[in-house]
């Protein structure tokens, strides 16, 4: 079942930005992720959902309702941002009783939500804390948590691990994954991290200047890029100007190097850099520098200047305009 | 090359003069502020005090006494604060609302309008006051608590808009969005998220309209008397007709409510209140 359907919808700014006719379904359920760099679109998208945004045109619709003339209060969705998401002024625990206050919930029961809450998102204990006094990887989890208990009907999430040290952001990435898989919420999630995309996703929508320009699972974005703008974003990609205005698009872990000649094509190794668990040899051809991911003990039987063939596994091919 | 090598002694001693002239600065500037200020105390509580003696003859009681045994003086009091709270409460009911709507709403002449504030601040209050004086004889507000109210406010209507202004800029959007998207209104998020948060600024403000009312005198000496005194009215009188010591004593008892307003609210006042405050952006 579709939870959220957004159709024909545009959001025009007066610069002339925004997006134009987006079109968008999320089953109930489901996690989709808006990516793309900054401008694409795709903030203004999840703040038209939200109700922060009005829009020019279409309609946006949860559980079959239309929303977008209600205000962000009567919405049923919820939303984390980036930072500054906890009220400052307020414990921890108020932060959280804030909205379930306003819902007339019994003062026991909101209790009883609030420490689950808070043993859900691993912060029990922290409820007589001021944000100031947390560290942003907390926050973040209360900012979850507070979202949470409105219990919303799709969730919206604004860049919510950004702002934290790459470690922290994993790992918070694998419990959110968790927890919206264990509490089966429609989550709609925005960044411009693609790796953070292909991890936590569902589905990714991919979007440039506004437009969508390619959706589907994580392995059809990664291994069938329907534009050459796909293929440069996500993940590393070798492009080869070919004849005829074509370029090839290998990745480099499709590159399979081996000594001489006669592959799809010869070339010189020009580096070889150890990254960690592979190593990156690049290879100088007529058709440019590629890149390759090869094994430690291939790149002990190479030497800089040797001469190489490529053949190319898995590749696209884009027609440049 | 010995006279390249500078020895500890000699950093010890350079040192060491740096900080001697340090702090002979700071005891001249603590003797520019303080010591009027301490020569006051001293005054207030002299019974007598006659040339040539350098500290007086006599300590005590007396000059206050004699101040509050002055008719006018407890009613200069209570006016002082009547003046000072209603124009305090009155500007806040105004000026918060407009403030929050400079901060944030975008919209032509914005900036005009927090200039404008401040152009009644620019010219010598003399000649302002003249031109309201003949405008209120007009309308009948000359020797009217309104007319007094309205002078006052004058001052504390440009510190409610701009030190406000500045806190609730200050405020992230996305505090109040996270409240709408709770399910709290306009309103309500301005009271529970916004409010709140600006508080330090706005309470810095509140103080500063409070103190700025409390030393009115010019416009109050215009328009107030003879039907309206406050402290700082009788203060004119007192300095004209009596000897020094009792004008001393006035001065304390009008620095007494400065000073516990300023320590009630030392939490709240820093450079970054301040500098938040008149940033014109």
């Amino acid at each position: 079942m579709s939870m959220l359907e957004i159709i024909n919808m545009t959001k025009l700014y007066k610069t002339g930005d925004g997006v134009k006719d987006i079109n968008l379904t999320i089953r109930e359920g489901e996690l989709v992720t808006l990516l793309g760099p900054s401008g694409c679109g795709k903030t203004t998208i999840l703040r038209t959902i939200g109700g922060f945004l009005n829009v020019d045109g279409g309609d946006i619709r949860i559980a079959g309702q239309s929303i977008i003339h209600l205000p962000p209060e009567k919405r049923p969705t919820s939303m984390v941002f980036q930072a500054y998401n906890l009220w400052p002024h307020m414990r921890v625990f108020d932060n959280l009783e804030f909205g379930l206050k306003l819902r007339k919930i019994p003062r026991a029961e909101r209790a009883r939500r609030i420490s689950e809450m808070m043993a859900l998102v691993k912060m029990s204990g922290m409820e007589k804390k001021y944000p100031g006094q947390m560290s942003g990887g907390q926050q973040q989890r209360i900012a979850i948590a507070r979202a949470l208990l409105l219990e919303p009907q799709v969730l919206l999430l604004d860049e919510p691990f950004s702002a934290l040290d790459a470690k922290i952001r994993q790992q918070m990435r694998e419990e959110l994954r968790k927890i919206q898989t264990d509490l089966n919420i429609t989550v709609a999630f925005v960044t411009h991290d693609q790796e953070e995309a292909m991890a936590l996703s569902d589905r990714v929508v991919v979007m440039n200047k506004g437009n969508i320009e390619q959706e589907g699972s994580p392995q059809d974005i990664y291994h069938r890029p329907q534009s050459r703008y796909v293929a440069d974003f996500i993940g590393e990609m070798n492009f080869l100007q070919m004849p005829d205005k074509k370029v090839l698009a290998v990745r480099p872990e499709h590159v399979e190097v081996s000594p001489g000649s006669g592959g799809d094509l010869d070339g010189y190794v020009r580096t070889i850099m150890m990254l960690g668990h592979y190593i990156e040899m690049t290879v100088d051809t007529d058709h440019g520098i590629v890149k390759a991911f090869i094994s430690d003990e291939q790149a002990q039987s190479f030497g800089r200047g040797d001469a190489v063939t490529l053949r190319f596994g898995r590749k696209q091919e884009y027609t440049t305009p | 090359m010995s006279q390249t090598v500078v020895r500890p002694p000699q950093i010890r001693r350079a040192l060491g003069k740096k900080r001697a002239g340090g702090l002979a600065i700071l005891f001249a500037f603590m003797l520019f502020f303080y010591g009027p200020l301490l020569y006051m105390f001293i005054l207030a509580f002299a019974n007598s005090y006659n040339f040539p003696a350098i500290m007086p003859n006599e300590f005590g009681f007396m000059w206050w006494d004699y101040v509050f045994k002055q008719p006018n003086t407890l009613v200069s009091i209570t006016n002082s604060f009547l003046f000072a709270v209603c124009s305090t409460a009155l500007s806040f009911v105004i000026c918060i609302p407009a403030a929050y709507a400079l901060a944030r709403f975008q919209f032509t002449g914005r900036k005009l309008v927090m200039f404008l504030f401040l152009l009644g601040n620019a010219f010598p209050k003399i000649g302002m006051y003249t031109s309201m004086g003949i405008i209120f004889y007009k309308v009948g507000l000359m020797g009217t608590f309104m007319g007094v109210l309205l002078i006052h406010m004058l001052g504390t209507m440009m510190q409610m808009i701009w030190l406000p202004a500045g806190a609730f800029r200050s405020v992230p959007r996305h505090l109040e969005e996270a409240a709408r998207d709770a399910g709290a209104g306009p309103l309500r998020t301005f009271f529970k998220v916004t409010l709140p948060v600006a508080w330090p600024g706005i309470a810095v403000a509140l103080l500063y309209a409070f103190i700025g009312s409390l030393g009115e005198s010019v416009g109050t000496l215009f328009v107030g008397l003879p039907q309206w005194r406050t402290m700082m009215t009788e203060m004119y009188g007192v300095i004209l007709d009596f000897p020094a010591t009792a004008g001393a004593v006035f001065a304390l008892l009008l620095i007494i409510p400065n000073f516990v307003l300023l320590l009630l609210m030392r939490k709240y006042i820093g450079a970054e209140t301040m500098a938040k405050g008149f940033k014109m952006s």
